[in-house]
């Protein structure tokens, strides 16, 4: 049902200029508008505004992988998380001689837990261009490995979900412990500095938001990119139909290997532009409920639709933040799970997908008298099992 | 589980310790009244008759009080030796009162008094209750914490001729931890009167402990002792024969070393043996959590997130069955969980039909989907428990049968751990019967072999599909009547078990129960084998990586199945 269209078609343009006017507008509208101004961003609002960014960029990663790939990854979480703490450790190095101890070299933590030498794989992490080599390197290279092993042996659907969900809950208890060397169940927080500016700083954080909406922009078009090339096509028909692409000829678990180990790397840029925007990560980062939801988001957007994705990812968020607080918050839960719920039953496409369905449906009416209802693009998606 | 276990010991040690303490109290009780009712009677009576078996000790004790009237540590030390050594019905009491600080002095008239419970004086040497508040010149005998160990074993030796065959079992216990050489003597004639098999042997025992560790003693005594502390083992055997004093005869020590090479390998047999126990428990209860997810994924091919909160609310139906149970008729308590069993079934299976017939039917052959919905009902049945009965843990009570705990050699067995295994094989028989003899469970292996063929046969494809899902649902009932037991019931009880249920299933082999129950009981075991060389977070991980391994090795799990049925 994908049609072979331009990297940029009229969705993706609009999701582009969206992009840019706000990553444009609300720097300048926190910065340079003075607070009396109706147009003023509150300081609040500009880290919990890149915070959402992020979100975007790890459903848009998923969505790579599931709306295109049929990889239903419950643990993408994990690769989030684990290119936050690259991130993290790179900030706790910039902290030096200001924290707590006072320790030139050594994180709190450590000082704490009475350890005398930094662990190798905290080494060279005080260099910006290592940690950021090991944003996209770490991630990478855990979904690589698991990737090959799992697609190699043909684990898919349910299964891969599981395990996947199996993979993050392991990281988390080991991330929990105080002697793996990632600050335990307190995490990494405290930072300082980033590349010299102040974390907390105002214009800091409206860098960090235009930044996070450009890596969001960027891997956007990367993955527009390669969802309408030839590759992408291939990737369709994998999820439509593995066996029957594999039997053309085609390696299905090497298109698989290299989406789900460049989703992976998208998702641990993400989480590394979460990091100082938070100001913490810890082990929770990595529990198997935060990535079911990040699943949601893009069910909710639309799966299949990446623009779609970004867009379920921010509105169910900014409807967590607003309904977290106050005399709602016992009913979250109930919402959120019945959400869950919901667009399983009622919105399968999701809503941007449920939005172009509609309009092909339109356009393929006003073309020709009506013939046979066009199939649901997540007909054939349906895994045969 | 593992909080659980540390406070059933917590809980096991309090009781023990609770007993001695009533022991104590009630020994003295027995002595007091005799004397009180004396008192009362004639105030003025002659000082020996009341109480005292023999009077021939009485200027033992009295000579043996006067230690105490020195108040210096060392001379209290000696009193205390002296006074156990009288054997006099009286030394318990009063080695108690100088242990609670109720043992009094008068240096003006050369008399020990103690208090009883009730402050009421009494006369130490004799036993009558003194005049008035007795002498104005009244100390406390001061005590520290040497003295405080000197206490405790001098009361370890003269509870040795306590009336209760556990007590003077206790007591032997005691002596051989402290190996005090002064309860020789008390030992000695504990010995030559006890009848009791198994407190002969722990007086036996304790006697070869103190020999080992005194002075004197022949070798030839130390020799025999060695032995019999051999035949002991245990752990407390080891440190009993590592820590020889110097000056212990080269054949002994050469004896005692061939005795812990022994003990060692065979607390080695024990170890592997508590392990192999443990990761049964460990089993049974992921084989609880895991069987009806074996029905609703294994069977049906459903992927229930929800399955969890099943769990928890067959725990939560325990919690409130007891409640009701405690409000209006006590005398019930004991049945209480056979009374949850079937309770909890039928509501987990009902809310199990609802949630087919509401949400999964749906859902059919979109597996990603049925995930996602039932995890966002897992949510809200979370949310549910959470405002209904508030975030905390809830207490479930044990029924006086499934408490306590016994030993097999050195193994020690708690009786909840063990109705749990027997529980779960129950459960699991069961089922296989219901699946394999009954026309529902034919019903149900018909649809899911051949769906289309089933419904031609004039199956209602439909409605077994919402009965097979409702039996899948109450066995997860069931297993959190079970796990109330062992785990804190709070609404998150489901979450833990999740993950692990579906790794037991996936690890043994969607679609075949006996898969479930080899995989449940190999990863329990497992577990419990690594956990003593790498912790049991790292053995978690470790398993958990480990599956992974497996499913790319074998993705259909242990017990594939084989044939058209893998097509279905």
């Amino acid at each position: 049902m994908l049609h072979r269209a331009g990297i940029l078609d009229r969705g993706a343009w609009i999701f582009i200029a969206i992009l840019a006017a706000v990553a444009i507008a609300v720097p300048i509208l926190n910065l340079f508008v003075p607070p009396s101004s109706p147009f003023h961003v509150p300081s609040y609002l500009v880290p919990l505004l890149g915070k959402y960014v992020c979100y975007a960029l790890l459903a848009l990663s998923i969505d790579l992988i599931w709306g295109y790939a049929g990889i239903l990854s419950l643990g993408h979480g994990a690769f989030f998380a684990l290119g936050g703490y690259a991130m993290g450790m790179y900030l706790m190095r910039q902290i030096g001689t200001r924290g707590v101890y006072a320790h030139p070299e050594l994180p709190d933590f450590m000082v704490f837990l009475n350890w005398t030498e930094l662990p190798v794989y905290w080494y060279f992490f005080d260099k910006f261009w290592y940690a950021a080599i090991m944003i996209v390197l770490v991630p990478g290279a855990l979904a690589f490995v698991f990737g090959w092993f799992a697609f190699r042996s043909r684990v898919t659907g349910v299964y891969l979900s599981i395990i996947t969900q199996a993979l993050t809950f392991a990281l988390m208890l080991g991330f929990f412990r105080n002697n793996f060397g990632f600050g335990g169940n307190n995490g990494l927080t405290d930072f300082k500095d980033i590349l010299g500016f102040n974390v907390q700083a105002q214009e800091t954080r409206a860098a960090l938001f235009a930044a996070s909406c450009a890596a969001l922009a960027l891997c956007f078009l990367i993955c527009r990119a390669l969802v309408t090339s030839r590759f992408g096509m291939v990737l369709v028909a994998i999820r439509d139909a593995e066996p029957r692409t594999r039997f053309l000829g085609y390696r299905a678990e090497s298109y698989k290997l290299f989406a789900f180990t460049l989703s992976a790397c998208m998702a641990g840029v993400a989480g590394a532009l979460y990091v100082p925007q938070v100001g913490i990560i810890n082990p929770s980062e990595f529990s198997p409920a935060n990535s079911i939801e990040a699943v949601i988001w893009v069910a909710v957007g639309g799966r299949g639709t990446l623009t779609g994705a970004a867009l379920g990812a921010v509105l169910v968020n900014y409807a967590r933040t607003t309904f977290t607080s106050g005399f709602l918050a016992p009913y979250w839960l109930f919402m959120l799970g019945g959400l869950f719920i919901a667009v399983t039953l009622f919105l399968p496409r999701g809503i941007v997908g449920t939005w172009q369905w509609w309009r092909e449906r339109r356009r393929e009416r006003s073309a020709h008298a009506p013939t046979s209802a066009a199939p649901p693009p997540d007909a054939a998606a349906r895994p045969a099992e | 589980m593992r909080r659980k276990s540390e406070r059933l010991v917590l809980l096991l040690c309090a009781l023990a310790f609770g007993a001695a303490l009533a022991g104590g109290a009630s020994a003295q009780t027995q002595i007091d009244p005799p004397a009180a009712a004396e008192s009362a009677a004639a105030p003025q009576a002659a000082p020996d008759v009341p109480s005292a078996p023999q009077p021939a000790p009485l200027t033992g004790l009295a000579k043996a009080l006067e230690h105490f009237l020195a108040d210096d540590f060392s001379e209290t030390d000696a009193g205390i030796g002296a006074v156990a050594a009288t054997g006099d019905a009286r030394a318990a009491a009063i080695i108690e009162a100088l242990q609670d600080r109720r043992l009094l002095f008068s240096v003006q008239d050369k008399k020990v008094f103690y208090k009883d419970k009730d402050d009421k004086l009494f006369d130490a040497a004799t036993g009558s209750a003194a005049a008035g508040a007795g002498p104005p010149d009244l100390t406390n005998v001061r005590i520290n914490n040497r003295l405080r160990r000197t206490i405790d074993a001098a009361l370890g030796g003269l509870r040795l001729q306590a009336g209760d065959a556990n007590r003077r079992f206790e007591a032997a216990q005691a002596v051989l931890k402290s190996r005090d050489e002064n309860a020789l003597p008390a030992l000695d004639a504990a010995l030559a009167k006890e009848t009791d098999a198994r407190v002969k042997r722990a007086l036996g025992q304790a006697r070869a402990a103190v020999i080992l560790h005194s002075s004197e003693g022949s070798e030839a005594d130390k020799l025999a002792a060695v032995a019999t502390i051999r035949e002991r083992g245990g752990q407390e055997a080891l440190n009993l024969l590592a820590s020889l004093p110097a000056g212990t005869p080269p054949a002994v020590v050469g004896a005692a070393r061939d005795a812990v090479a022994s003990i060692q390998s065979q607390l080695a047999v024990w170890a592997t043996a508590q392990n192999a126990w443990y990761g049964l428990s460990l089993g049974s209860v992921l084989l609880l959590a895991a069987i009806g997810l074996a029905i609703t994924f294994g069977v049906m091919g459903v992927i229930n997130m929800a399955h969890g909160e099943m769990v928890m609310i067959g725990a939560y139906v325990t919690f409130v069955v007891q409640e009701l149970i405690r409000q209006h008729n006590p005398a019930l308590f004991d049945y209480s969980l056979l009374i949850a069993v079937p309770a909890a079934f039928l509501i987990a299976g009902f809310i199990g039909i609802l949630i087919e017939q509401g949400i999964i039917r749906f859902l059919y052959g979109r597996p990603l989907e049925t995930l996602l919905a039932t995890w966002g009902l897992s949510l809200v049945l979370q949310q549910a428990v959470r405002t209904a009965f508030g975030p905390t843990n809830r207490e479930v009570g044990a029924p006086s049968w499934m408490s306590g705990a016994f030993e097999v050699g050195h193994l020690s067995i708690t009786y909840g751990r063990l109705w749990i295994i027997c529980f779960t094989l129950g459960v699991f028989l069961l089922l296989l019967a219901l699946l394999r003899y009954t026309r529902l469970g034919l019903e149900m292996r018909a649809v899911t072999q051949n769906r289309a063929m089933a419904a031609s046969m004039g199956i209602r494809t439909a409605r077994v599909d919402a009965l097979t899902f409702g039996l899948g649902s109450g066995i997860a009932g069931i297993a959190g009547v079970a796990l109330s037991q062992i785990d804190n019931v709070s609404p998150n009880l489901g979450q833990g078990y999740i993950i692990d249920s579906f790794m037991v299933v996936v690890f043994g082999g969607v679609g075949n129960l006996w898969g479930t129950l080899v995989g449940a009981f190999s990863l329990g075991i497992a577990n419990k084998f690594l956990e003593p060389y790498a912790g049991a977070v790292l053995a978690k991980i470790a398993i958990l990586v480990l599956i992974i391994l497996f499913i790319q090795k074998r993705p259909r799990g242990l017990f594939a199945l084989k044939g058209r049925a893998v097509e279905a």
